[in-house]
């Protein structure tokens, strides 16, 4: 069941088109991403579903129900613009925001303490915000966002800024606030985290929604007929009619090739054909990173766009 | 209601924690005290330059001994000198300059010189020309040959002081003192003044810096921006009358042990005295009992200027003061808040600012004038205006304005600052997150009827 959705949401500003007609649904504990180009419009969805701004025209609903201006205690959103009061104790500024979001005084400082023991941040508790690295702001700030324990987070760009090891915490806590229950859609550009976390996708440009769907099932669509293959020692490949051959490294005494095949050719005869080759140790059909679909699709929109 | 508290605690606590805050509050009132006590203080205790001044008098002898030596400055008559060659070496010679008398001084005012080389003090040429006037005019009384003429002299010397005395309709009389009322004036006028753009200036300034750093993106998500605004406001509304209280607290404090210590009693009274007696102690014909009656009066005076500032009607007067810094400061302060919200930066402020100071400064100036005619058409009419009004009406309110000029005042306030209150949330709650543009009167116009 989707616990959130969108249909055909509409902003206009002054002289341009943000978002057009945009629709998604998020399923419950889920994580669902949030993909597109600079500019495309994901900030302002994400506003208009935190209703910061309101949509010219198209209906949300939070767990079926009409999104309601009381839901923002069921939200957490963390804007990509990261914000908090440079001249404030940091533990002082997420207590404030989580009362804000109506947490009691003695439970936000409980919850607070747990989290900025398991971020590793709770020596930084008196030190003012403008004393802090990006990181542990950032850190600051995402603790800020999920201590009310809403049943969605939006996060707009979660892992601008971190470092790869302070990039790694953060997925690990989204993974577990989704196995806690609460489900997640967050905005990003960084595509590895996308096949790592997300369970759907939206990918919008130039306020329209170009592609949308589970993660995997995009992945295999977008395969084409391209193969990985790894042999045991050394293999002298031959290349025939059916495969062209894109690839080829040795690691760790495998040979590793890459092939592309015709699509009227099946997966059967390719591996018929190299089986000549070598000892095969593995063969995969070869999906294509979240990265290299992203860069096709947005191409091909701005070709035709253009054309 | 619950998370504007949240917000007002946030932003009263954040404020008055701050050092800037309690260095403020603690020193102002030392400063304020010192600048009622030290100037008094410079005037009676410090010891001025001595001074050595020579007397050449050109073809009279009318003020041989009449200008007696202080322990400032020594007067030093000659009488056989060539003026011309000691206008040149008077200041090798140790004098500090030379009074030059022409004898036409009789029919001439201005026939007397004093050539130095600074510019001598006020209170030397104000000793020496009373000196010289009070022996011309006893010499040309003398020249009429009255009898006893040092007794008629003394006898004539008088002095008048108007009493004021108020008398309401029922008859009832009050004594007051114009000079109270003036001061008060002053104080509450330049009170709101300070308060109103000062803290109206947090307030602007707090919206900005939300803006900048983004935490209003991550406070609207969960608050409405009127409740941020509204507790904005109230917040730092809250600092403002701390730092009242406790000024007003703590100058009094001050001057009160500054009085005790510092000043003995006798200083206190020549403060007030001082001008009038050192015309008398400079005159030796007056007898010491008259010295004596003169400090009698000026503690009497004293008194009554007390006495007066009691018959104020201050049960009126201070929460009169307290109406009109909160709800001119409610006013100023959403005008502030809008403006914050439309720009990106402090600079941008500029050109929304001068609308906004034009009536304070307004307001100020016929706060000022209110004292020479409490009852002119321009304070009537600025003190019923909201934006003039907080600091006209305080101005007036010692000379005792009617009551329904009063109530009438303070319903326009209220009316227009809610109003006021309603259109700065309308521009605040679109402009908080507009970045990048150039708000201009057009595009507030427009944010305001969304």
């Amino acid at each position: 069941m989707a616990i959130f959705e969108a249909s055909e949401v509409t902003k206009q500003f002054a002289n341009h088109l943000a978002l057009d007609k945009v629709s998604i649904s998020v399923p419950e504990q889920s994580i669902y991403g949030l993909l597109g180009p600079n500019g495309a419009g994901k900030t302002t969805l994400i506003r208009i579903i935190n209703q910061i701004t309101a949509p010219d025209s198209g209906k949300l609903f939070l767990n079926g129900q009409p999104l309601k201006p009381v839901d923002v205690a069921l939200i957490g959103y963390l804007p990509e613009e990261r914000g908090l009061y440079k001249k404030m104790k940091v533990g002082e500024q997420v207590l404030y925001f989580a009362q804000l979001k109506g947490v009691p005084k003695q439970e936000a400082m409980k919850r607070i303490k747990y989290w900025f023991k398991k971020l590793d941040i709770i020596d930084w508790w008196d030190k003012k915000v403008e004393e802090l690295s990006k990181g542990m702001q950032q850190k600051a700030q995402f603790v800020a966002t999920i201590l009310h324990e809403p049943k969605l987070l939006i996060f707009d760009e979660p892992f601008s800024g971190f470092d790869p090891v302070n990039a790694n915490m953060i997925k690990n806590e989204i993974l577990f606030l989704r196995e806690r229950g609460a489900t997640v859609l967050f905005s990003t550009h960084n595509m590895s985290s996308v096949e790592e976390l997300c369970d759907n996708i939206t990918l919008i440009h130039r306020a329209r929604v170009i592609l949308e769907g589970k993660v995997d099932d995009i992945r295999s669509k977008w395969a084409g007929n391209e193969y990985e293959v790894a042999f045991q020692g050394k293999a002298e490949v031959d290349v025939n009619d059916h495969f062209k051959l894109l690839d080829k490294r040795s690691e760790n005494g495998k040979t590793l090739i890459r092939v592309a095949t015709a699509t009227s050719i099946k997966s059967n005869e390719v591996l018929q054909s190299l089986m000549r080759s070598g000892n095969i140790l593995a063969f995969n059909p070869a999906l294509p990173s979240m990265n290299e679909i992203f860069i096709k699709v947005v191409q091909s929109r701005n070709e035709t766009v253009d054309a | 209601m619950n998370k504007i508290s949240v917000i007002i605690e946030r932003e009263y606590i954040s404020r008055v924690r701050k050092k800037s805050f309690i260095i403020m509050t603690l020193m102002a009132p030392i400063l304020m005290a010192t600048l009622i006590v030290v100037p008094t203080l410079l005037m009676n205790t410090g010891t001025p330059d001595f001074k050595k001044i020579a007397i050449v008098e050109d073809g009279s002898d009318l003020f041989r001994g009449v200008l007696e030596n202080t322990e400032n400055v020594e007067f030093v008559y000659i009488d056989t000198a060539d003026i011309n060659e000691l206008k040149t070496n008077f200041s090798e010679l140790g004098y500090y300059g030379v009074l030059y008398i022409n004898n036409l001084v009789v029919t001439v005012p201005n026939a007397v010189e004093l050539i130095s080389k600074k510019q001598p003090p006020i209170g030397l040429l104000d000793k020496i020309s009373s000196s010289m006037e009070k022996e011309l005019e006893k010499q040309k009384l003398q020249a009429l040959n009255l009898e006893n003429i040092d007794e008629i002299l003394k006898s004539i010397r008088s002095k008048v002081d108007i009493q004021t005395i108020k008398i309401d309709d029922e008859g009832n009389i009050k004594e007051t003192s114009t000079s109270v009322s003036m001061i008060l004036t002053y104080l509450s006028a330049l009170l709101m003044y300070m308060l109103v753009f000062v803290f109206g200036a947090q307030v602007l300034r707090g919206v900005i810096e939300e803006k900048t750093s983004r935490v209003v993106e991550v406070i609207i998500s969960s608050v409405k921006p009127v409740q941020l605004m509204l507790g904005k406001i109230i917040g730092i509304g809250l600092v403002g009358l701390t730092q009242f209280v406790l000024w007003a607290v703590l100058t009094a404090g001050v001057v009160v042990v500054l009085k005790n210590t510092i000043l003995s009693e006798g200083q206190v009274q020549e403060i007030s005295q001082s001008a009038p007696e050192s015309i008398i102690s400079s005159n030796p014909q007056i007898p010491a009992e008259v010295k004596g009656k003169v400090d009698n009066e000026s503690a009497a005076e004293i008194l009554k200027l007390l006495q007066s500032a009691g018959n104020q009607r201050w049960w009126l007067i201070i929460p009169s003061f307290i109406f009109y810094f909160l709800t001119g400061y409610f006013l100023y302060a959403s005008i502030f808040a809008a403006i914050g919200s439309a720009v990106d930066n402090e600079t941008e402020t500029q050109q929304f600012m001068l609308p906004v100071t034009i009536p304070i400064i307004l307001g100020l100036m016929v706060a000022m004038g209110t004292m020479q005619n409490p009852e002119s058409e321009i304070a009537f009419w600025c003190s019923m205006i909201p934006l003039t009004s907080p600091i006209v009406m305080m101005a007036r309110l010692p000379f005792d304005v009617p009551m329904w000029e009063l109530a009438l005042s303070m319903g326009i306030m209220v009316i227009s600052f809610l109003g006021f209150v309603w259109m700065a949330a309308k521009i605040y709650r679109t402009g908080i997150l507009m970045y990048g543009k150039k708000a201009s009167y057009k595009e507030l116009w427009k944010w305001l009827r969304y």
